[in-house]
């Protein structure tokens, strides 16, 4: 069910702006992996480059290349929707879809890809609202439109519909960022969880949270604004927290960054 | 706040009790212009609402403006039923039923059905041909032209809705009248089968001719605020589609058509208000006839408001009368069709309310 992505030399572009440069990794299947850095370092840009959202933005570009399980992403042969159907994102923002229900939102990606029969479609519905840890609030409420719920539950809700398709990755760009600490457990609890069965690549701010659920750590950073991004350290978590081998990264994890 | 009471010790007038006018915080120009005075935020006592206020003109200004479409919807009503009601007094046929329209007459004897028809049946019509046009048009401009070329044939649409439609009405009748009657012959040689495009002609100024003239006219509202609907249609929904493995399409299918619905459905209906209310253009390119039926290639045809536009000059007393009562028929269906179109948009309001 999970699979490894590798990148390597990877630089992306707004236009002629070069937002991250050369950024190489291997992300093992079955792992946690956090992203931290501070704001503008292109943390979302590396993120939404692994599932082809980057080129989604006009004049948005990549070089370098990216892999899941040795299979070129960014081969002009691959169907772009495949690779989104398999590195499946959650958004730093709750963006359920606001005409759908709670229901209809569950199952938007199975419906998108074809399932029709009500039966597999329940099925999938309660099986990724269970795993979201949403299915006993929202059981008895399925009909109701999606966006009516708290932001937490509608992080979780989305991350419902980012698993109810079974992607080999999920991506999270900052996803508990507009949460409560009891929604940021949840959804912590939820991404241990999510472990079993899937690759996890994190963006966050919260070090704690960094330290807590992952296994590896990338600390990206830049010189100055208008220089590209830049992967400093990539090594265990452990490591990382206790002792990196980057001054720029002890620096920033000790809080005493710029 | 727990600072407040000793804030409330250096304001000046903090121990009047009550703060003048001048002091209150978040009044309109109540800066304060010297240090004396306690912070924008306020200090001191609550100062007492003020009496009379611009706040208070507003709200009397805007309730008198109120009123007053009330009084003259009103005053208007009331003057066409008065005038309405003695020519139907008078109609010595059926108003609902009668085929014919000559009130002129010592007896006078008209009825609306046919006008009514006609006017829902080219609107109809120009409906069913402008819409999905419009909308598939409003859907290039919004997700899948580029921004050079979207901006101005965004424009030139924006310039078509501002084209009078007497032009339309004299284009529809010395240009377009021609092709629409080779058509009309085609359609009637190979499918005089279906009782649409039946009859033995003459064909050309036909309900056909006046329901694609109206369709040309209506295109340009509905693609142009469909156009504006589905631009609105969040960043991140679409993304979020577009992450779930969703092509192009799919996620129009997904995120954008649902979110534009009720805006479609708004846009439609203002156009379908434009073809029902059109005068000028129908009574350009119909041949007059009183009668309901349901060939649409055959010159003949006919609506309310073209009929109003076409009699009235010559139109006595009674006549008149007639007309009016005409108008006030065309009136209700106006007002039929924007109801249920309220109707509609309000049913799922819940889940767009929440979406806010
Ligand atoms: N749509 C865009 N167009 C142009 N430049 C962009 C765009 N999005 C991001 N950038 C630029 O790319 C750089 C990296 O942005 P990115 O969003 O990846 O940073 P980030 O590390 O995710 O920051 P944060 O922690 O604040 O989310 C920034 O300099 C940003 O201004
Ligand atoms: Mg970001």
């Amino acid at each position: 069910m999970a699979k490894r992505i590798e990148a390597s030399n990877v630089s992306s572009y707004y236009g002629a702006f070069k937002a991250i440069d050369s950024v190489s990794m291997t992300v093992e299947p079955k792992t946690i992996t956090a992203l931290i850095g501070p704001s503008g370092c292109g943390k979302s840009t590396f993120l939404r480059s692994i599932n082809r959202m980057h080129e989604v933005l006009p004049n948005a570009r990549i070089e370098g290349s990216l892999t899941i399980d040795d299979q070129n992403i960014y081969d002009p042969d691959v169907d772009v929707t495949a690779v989104r159907r398999m590195i499946g994102m959650v958004f730093q923002r709750p963006n359920p879809f606001p005409t759908m229900s709670i229901y209809e939102n569950a199952v938007a990606g199975l419906k998108l890809n074809g399932v029709k029969k009500k039966s597999l479609l329940d099925e999938a519905a309660e099986k990724s609202l269970r795993s979201a840890n949403l299915w006993d609030e929202v059981k008895d409420r399925l009909d109701r439109p999606g966006a009516g719920l708290s932001g937490g539950q509608q992080q979780r809700l989305c991350i419902a519909r980012t698993i109810a398709v079974e992607p080999q990755v999920v991506l999270m760009d900052e996803p508990c960022s507009a949460l409560d600490p009891i929604s940021t457990l949840a959804i912590e609890d939820l991404m241990f969880k999510l472990k079993d069965r899937f690759t996890i690549i994190i963006v966050t701010h919260n070090m704690q949270q960094a330290a807590r659920v992952s296994d590896k750590t990338g600390f990206f950073s830049i010189d100055k604004t208008g220089d590209p991004g830049r992967l400093i350290e990539y090594d265990d978590t452990q490591k990382i927290f206790s002792n990196p081998t980057q001054k720029k990264t002890e620096d920033y994890i000790t809080g005493r960054f710029g | 706040m727990g600072d407040y009471p000793s804030r409330s010790v250096n304001a000046t007038a903090g121990d009047l009790g009550v703060t003048p006018r001048h002091a209150q915080g978040a009044g309109y120009g109540s800066s304060p212009s010297n240090h004396d005075e306690p912070p924008l935020g306020g200090g001191g006592a609550l100062p007492k609402k003020a009496r009379f206020s611009i706040e208070a003109g507003f709200r009397g200004l805007s309730t008198a403006s109120g009123a007053m479409v009330l009084v003259i919807i009103v005053a208007i009503a009331v003057f066409l039923i008065s005038k309405a009601v003695p020519a139907l007094q008078a109609n010595t046929g059926d108003f609902f039923t009668q085929f014919e329209w000559a009130p002129n007459e010592a007896n006078p004897s008209f009825g609306i059905a046919a006008l009514a028809f006609g006017t829902v049946l080219s609107s109809v019509i120009a409906l069913i041909v402008a819409v999905p046009i419009a909308l598939g048009i409003a859907l290039f401009l919004s997700h899948y032209a580029p921004k050079r070329l979207a901006t101005p044939l965004g424009f030139v649409i924006d310039l078509l809705a501002a084209v009078p439609s007497v032009v339309f009405g004299l284009w529809g009748r010395d240009v377009f009248q021609e092709p629409v009657r080779d058509f009309s012959i085609w359609l009637n040689k190979y499918f005089s089968w279906i009782p649409l495009f039946g009859g033995d002609g003459p064909f050309g100024q036909s309900i056909m001719l006046g329901g694609l003239v109206l369709a040309i006219m209506v295109l340009p509202i509905v693609t142009s605020l469909s156009r504006e609907v589905f631009q609105q249609t969040p960043g991140m929904n679409e993304e979020a589609a577009l992450a779930l493995g969703a092509t192009r399409w799919e996620m129009i299918r997904t995120a954008v058509l649902p979110y534009g619905k009720p805006g479609v459905i708004a846009a439609v209906m203002l156009g379908l208000g434009r073809a029902l209310g059109e005068t000028i253009a129908l009574a350009l390119t119909l041949s007059v006839a009183f009668d309901i039926s349901f060939n649409l290639i055959e010159n003949g045809g006919n609506s309310v408001a073209a009929n109003i536009a076409n009699s009235f000059a010559e139109a006595n007393d009674t006549g008149r009368g007639a007309l009016i009562a005409s108008g006030l028929v065309l009136f209700a269906i106006t007002l039929v069709v924007n109801m249920t179109a309220r109707a509609i948009i309000y049913r799922r309001r819940e889940f767009r309310d929440s979406a806010a």
